[in-house]
């Protein structure tokens, strides 16, 4: 337990240097931001075994709320986050009620069909501006602190992280971290054993929507905008991949997950250039300008190949020397 | 009486009619759906992404061999079948022993895939796609104007409909298929070859997705993401009907079509959410959905 607090540790060094090593601080808060959202979609899919496909209503739902609380409402920095979070945590505990009446692929139909609606309303509803999006959020400051500066904001979104990522690991690693173990693996027997597992179910719902929500709340700030881009269901699937990229039920998978697809997609294009010029065909050009494409390919690759994702394997094998 | 609840009669039964149009797409998709759940316990996702494809080739067959529209209307929905037994025979069939949750993110992999590719060389713009001569034009029918291609597609998608429910409820091939559902082992003990019967059921039930948009590239724009934005409304349409019967897909189908086109006329910001709401609606007070069974 101590080897993992001190790589945690390590961790939290590496970040806290990275924007004095020359890292662009935007970019990294961006992986910050989509590391926490899978982490916090990790505590459903790879805990509990449920397979959400609506995770988008929560980042996008924050991030308006809380874009909409400072620009119109002009809340202090510190209080629209919460709302925003707030905000994902009410819409959690909607959807997730409904959702948990059933389970397995009906549940993640249901959750789809419920951040759609959310989507359309987004969509509609004048506060959001439509496909322009919010603009124009912000900042503010917290404790005295300027946020305006990329290297303030840096560390608040750095400490929010690593709350985030505390919350996850507390989560998992309590008793009833255990019972969501026990749902994933066999859920007739939980419910033989006496456990409720809607109020389980739900709890945990309501437990990843809220860290989602924090995700997009944070993510607003960042960029100072809040878009429809974050609530459709191809945000959705992302955070699927990145979760299952990095490896299902894992701490560091998302985090390493959302490290690989946000570098992914702000480099595809480059690295198909790079294929073309190496292999000599044209066609990867083509690959190269559709982040869509490459994502689909990998997601296929990953099932198929790759369940247990990166940092799953390391781990699988690692126990493998460990036990021979 | 051209007035009804203060809106033009005529307008009302053209959004009545423009709904069965959307609900013959949901009927045909939510069944396909249905038959490849039922033997293969995977939700397709590429569903919608092999409706989109089926447009497609109608377009591309079209455009660039001069293929009509009637001969696409065989042809598509051949190919994307045939499409579909390749995707199972390399792909889908190595999922079966795993969580079904794998299945759904196989089929949405290759979802976003189809949809890049298509994106990559026709952008997201539409192409248009010419009513075929026969279809063209409508008849007054006195209390309201009927446009012939929009009153075939629902004929011909019921047709069809039925067809499949006629092939799976009266049929040998359909009660070995049933049979299948309930206990694949017993039935190859049977000496029936059920790994090839899965496979032929996949490609069946998405050439019913391929069929429903050859008919849809006239009344849409063929677009890569006109199957996407579908889909979700036929999952819904699938979580209010349940995936128990046949009969059920079809009627749940055509139902929300119709007050989709209502909801149109009477409140039109709700139209694009309306299904969604019926669907939590029918949550909380029949969870199994309309036609299906508690288990």
């Amino acid at each position: 337990m101590n080897r993992q607090l001190a790589l945690y540790l390590i961790l939290a060094v590496f970040i806290a240097l990275l924007p004095a090593m020359g890292a662009y601080p935007i970019f990294i808060m961006k992986i910050m931001c989509y590391a926490l959202f899978a982490c916090a979609f990790n505590l459903l899919l790879g805990y509990t075994g449920l397979l959400s496909f609506g995770h988008a209503a929560f980042l996008g739902g924050a991030a308006y709320a809380t874009g909409h609380s400072l620009v119109v409402w002009g809340f202090p920095t510190l209080l629209g986050l919460l709302f925003g979070t707030a905000i994902a945590a009410i819409l959690g505990l909607i959807m997730g009620a409904l959702a948990i009446r059933r389970s397995g692929i009906y549940f993640a139909m249901i959750t789809l069909a419920m951040a759609q609606m959310l989507f359309f309303y987004f969509l509609q509803a004048p506060f959001t501006y439509g496909e322009d999006g919010l603009q124009g959020i912000p900042r503010g400051s917290i404790l005295g602190i300027d946020l305006r500066n990329d290297v303030n904001l840096y560390y608040l979104v750095m400490v929010l992280f690593f709350f985030g990522f505390f919350v996850c690991w507390r989560t998992v690693n309590s008793p009833f971290g255990q019972v969501l173990k026990a749902l994933r693996e066999n859920e007739a027997r939980a419910v033989s054993l006496g456990y409720d597992v809607f109020r389980f179910k739900l709890l945990v719902f309501v437990i990843s929507a809220t860290l989602a929500g924090l995700a997009g709340a944070t993510k607003a700030l960042v960029f100072v905008s809040a878009t429809l881009s974050d609530a459709t269901w191809q945000m959705s699937g992302l955070v699927i991949l990145m979760t299952l990229i990095g490896g299902l039920g894992t701490f560091l998978g998302p985090v390493l997950g959302a490290v690989i697809v946000v570098v992914l997609e702000n480099k595809v294009g480059e690295f198909g250039h790079m294929l073309t010029q190496l292999t000599g065909i044209a066609w990867f050009r083509v690959l190269g300008e559709s982040v869509t494409m490459v994502i689909g390919l990998i997601f296929i690759i990953c099932v198929m190949a790759f369940r247990r994702g990166i940092i799953g394997e390391i781990l699988h094998r690692f126990n493998r020397n460990k036990t021979a | 009486m051209t007035d009804l609840f203060g809106v033009p009669i005529q307008a009302l039964l053209g959004q009545v009619l423009l709904g069965l149009v959307n609900g013959s797409f949901y009927a045909v998709l939510s069944l396909g759906l249905a038959v490849i759940f039922g033997l293969l316990n995977i939700i397709n996702f590429a569903h919608g992404a092999l409706y989109m494809l089926g447009a497609f080739l109608a377009w591309m067959g079209l455009s660039y061999f001069g293929l009509n529209y009637w001969v696409m209307l065989i042809v598509a929905p051949i190919l994307v079948g045939a499409f579909g037994i390749l995707l199972e025979k390399t792909l889908i069939r190595h999922l079966y022993k795993l969580d079904h949750l794998y299945g759904l993110l196989l089929t949405f992999g290759i979802t976003l895939l189809l949809e890049g590719v298509f994106r990559s060389f026709y952008g997201v713009s539409g192409q248009p796609y010419a009513t075929p001569a026969l279809l063209q034009g409508g008849v007054n029918l006195g209390f309201m104007y009927l446009p012939i291609y929009r009153a075939w597609v629902v004929v011909a998608s019921i047709v069809v409909c039925l067809a499949t429910w006629f092939m799976i409820e009266k049929t040998r091939l359909g009660a070995l298929l049933r049979a299948g559902t309930e206990n694949p082992k017993l039935v190859e003990a049977f000496g029936v070859n059920v790994p090839r019967m899965v496979t032929l059921t996949y490609g069946f039930g998405v050439a019913l997705a391929g069929f429903a948009g050859v008919l849809a590239a006239p009344v849409m724009q063929v677009s890569p993401l006109m199957g996407s934005n579908l889909i979700i409304v036929v999952f819904a349409v699938v979580v209010i009907g349940g995936m128990g019967s046949i009969m059920g897909s079809i009627l749940t189908g055509l139902g929300l079509g119709v007050i989709e086109g209502l909801t149109k006329v009477f409140w039109p910001e709700a139209s694009n959410t309306v299904v969604f709401i019926i669907m939590v609606i029918i949550l909380l007070l029949r969870p199994a959905g309309l036609f299906g069974k508690e288990k």
